[in-house]
């Protein structure tokens, strides 16, 4: 607890009783301490906590608007853009919102994983990272239903179906999930049910995640752990002034989106009403599902597509005894540094085969870069951490600090 | 210690034995008390009740296919030509992804009904309409991920696991069909 020296006697007085401004401040606040060579990398974490502040306080007003009907949704939606004060905006918002909120968090993840934040002690803070991720994909694919455009019945037809695969019980779940023989009025009103409480359940796993971060505080570039008071900056001013910086980008590009292109990233087929009988000629998921969508189609059987797609995300469950390695940040990591950089691209080319029709070419390349995508976890992980030489890693995180800035007084006074 | 510890003759002591049976109740109890949340979620009596649709086959001409709607899912019905009907007999069915001989799934070797679902994860099929493609076996053809269906509703190329179901259905007289 913060020695907190309140001066207004209001103040002093709720704390006395309720102590929850020496808990903001212990939690984000000046008493809590925070390794003092962050770079821009570590903005996503927050930004992703006010993504998610956005997407619910635009949900709960668009929700007042919106019908859970097979009936009146398609025409809540359009009432919403045409009619409804600043409907428009807020719809806007919250479709690219979702698409941003997603871009953040991928960032967050690739972050993590160059810097090493799922290894010790951080395994169970990566953990509910990863359950957070899984959660978002789900309320967002629900949320992409609501609209019920030709898009929105088909995904939901497609996702549904993969449960069909399941040996034995499969049918069963997949009508246990429609609430009927196809997707329908059931399967909508209870897509909505979920899509607007499943936030509120990623907001407690957020909880749950900055509890874990603050028992070991935050992770570093140089992937070392902070050794005293000499390694620390308080949260506030530094980290929150830090972070609003970013959040002023985030801003620019999300209203770019929304004053400018804010169909960029959707598709005109979700302005068609859903039709159950019409199959629109080419459907494509959300950028942010392409990549897993593509290992999903790169595997030539149902059930093994089912399982690859799953496994896909599984794997980074099992990062901390994947690899290998006794150093966390790749910036030490001369040989695994090139790896990094080959999952990436992975992962992007994914995304662009995700998002061609499953013809000729971007069959063969969509199953080598699945393969890849494993071998990546599967082999070169573990692989490279066993024989690679790291590099050098500082004993202390302020050192390399006074070190370099010891050398720029010195060139200073040249 | 003495007997008035234990229970009748068993190793287990008397307050060991009701901590394990009421913690067994309560389990059962719960598990007992989300059946309902979940089954809920099953289709309900009215959806269920939906069951049968009729369908007049009269005004369909020869080679002609409709569809018609069963339980909110799309039921092709295709009135075979005689070159139609020996593509689908005139093969080894045994050599087939899904192994059926067309005897088996026309009632009627004129008349083949299916449900108009891809296998592989439910998108139509393309081929009711003359203008549309019908793949390289002059059924069925669904675009999402490029399965072919022959003149049977077989699966004879690409994803889909299964052939076209069919469905239950029987003949009331020449002309109409009652499905499910």
């Amino acid at each position: 607890m913060s020695n907190m020296q309140l001066k207004n006697p209001i103040l002093r007085w709720i704390e006395y009783r309720l102590p929850i401004f020496s808990f903001l401040d212990d939690s984000l606040g000046s008493n809590y301490p925070a390794p003092k060579n962050l770079n821009y990398w570590w903005n996503f974490g927050s930004l992703a906590g006010i993504a998610l502040v956005l997407q619910i306080v635009t949900g709960i007003v668009l929700a007042m608007h919106y019908v859970p009907h097979v009936d009146y949704a398609f025409d809540s939606v359009e009432r919403i853009m045409r009619e409804v004060n600043y409907g428009w905006f807020l719809r806007y918002l919250h479709a690219n919102g979702a698409a941003l909120f997603f871009l953040v968090v991928y960032v967050h993840v690739f972050r993590g994983l160059y810097y090493g934040s799922y290894k010790y002690p951080r395994e169970i803070l990566w953990w509910l990272g990863i359950v957070i991720m899984v959660l978002m994909m789900a309320t967002a694919f629900m949320g992409y239903v609501l609209p019920w455009g030709q898009m929105s019945y088909w995904a939901a037809t497609v996702i549904t179906n993969l449960f069909t695969a399941l040996p034995w019980v499969g049918v069963n779940i997949t009508e246990w999930l429609w609430g009927g023989f196809t997707v329908g009025n059931p399967t909508l009103n209870r897509f909505f049910s979920l899509h607007y409480v499943l936030p509120f359940a990623i907001v407690g796993v957020v909880f749950l995640h900055l509890w874990a971060l603050h028992q070991h505080k935050s992770n570093n570039p140089l992937g070392i752990d902070i050794k005293g008071p000499q390694d620390t900056i308080p949260f506030h001013p530094y980290y929150t002034y830090k972070d609003l910086a970013g959040l002023g980008v985030f801003l620019l590009v999300l209203a770019a989106f929304v004053f400018y292109s804010p169909n960029y990233m959707g598709h005109p087929d979700n302005y068609i009403p859903a039709n159950p009988l019409q199959t629109p000629a080419h459907i494509v998921p959300e950028w942010y599902f392409l990549p897993f969508y593509a290992i999903l189609r790169a595997i030539p059987s149902k059930l093994g597509g089912v399982i690859a797609m799953a496994a896909s995300i599984f794997v980074l469950f099992l990062l901390p005894w994947i690899d290998t390695s006794r150093v966390r940040s790749t910036k030490f990591r001369p040989v695994y540094r090139y790896f990094f950089w080959f999952l990436v691209i992975d992962v992007i080319v994914l995304g662009i085969v995700g998002a061609k029709p499953p013809e000729g070419i971007w069959i063969l390349v969509g199953r080598l870069a699945t393969l890849y995508y494993f071998v990546h976890f599967i082999i070169i992980m573990p692989f490279v951490g066993w024989f690679e030489r790291p590099l050098p890693v500082p004993d202390s995180i302020h050192k390399p600090v006074l070190v370099s800035a010891g050398a720029a007084a010195v060139e200073a006074q040249r | 210690m003495t007997s008035a510890e234990h229970g009748h003759g068993g190793e287990m002591p008397r307050r060991d034995f009701l901590m394990v049976a009421t913690g067994t109740v309560a389990v059962v109890g719960a598990a007992a008390a989300v059946w309902p949340l979940v089954d809920s979620m099953n289709p309900a009596s009215d959806t269920l009740a939906l069951a049968s649709t009729e369908v007049d086959l009269a005004p369909i001409a020869e080679g002609q296919s409709i569809t018609v709607q069963w339980r909110g899912k799309p039921v092709f019905v295709r009135y075979r030509t005689a070159d139609e009907i020996k593509q689908a007999r005139d093969i080894d069915a045994t050599t087939l992804p899904d192994p059926k001989r067309d005897e088996e799934r026309a009632q009627n070797p004129k008349w083949l009904v299916l449900v108009g679902v891809c296998t592989h994860l439910g998108c139509i099929p393309l081929g009711q309409r003359s203008a549309e493609p019908r793949g390289d076996f002059g059924g069925w053809f669904c675009p999402c991920h490029g399965s072919h269906y022959d003149t049977s509703g077989r699966i004879r190329k690409g994803p889909a696991p299964e052939n076209l179901q069919v469905p239950a259905y029987t003949f009331l007289n020449d002309t109409k069909i009652r499905i499910g």
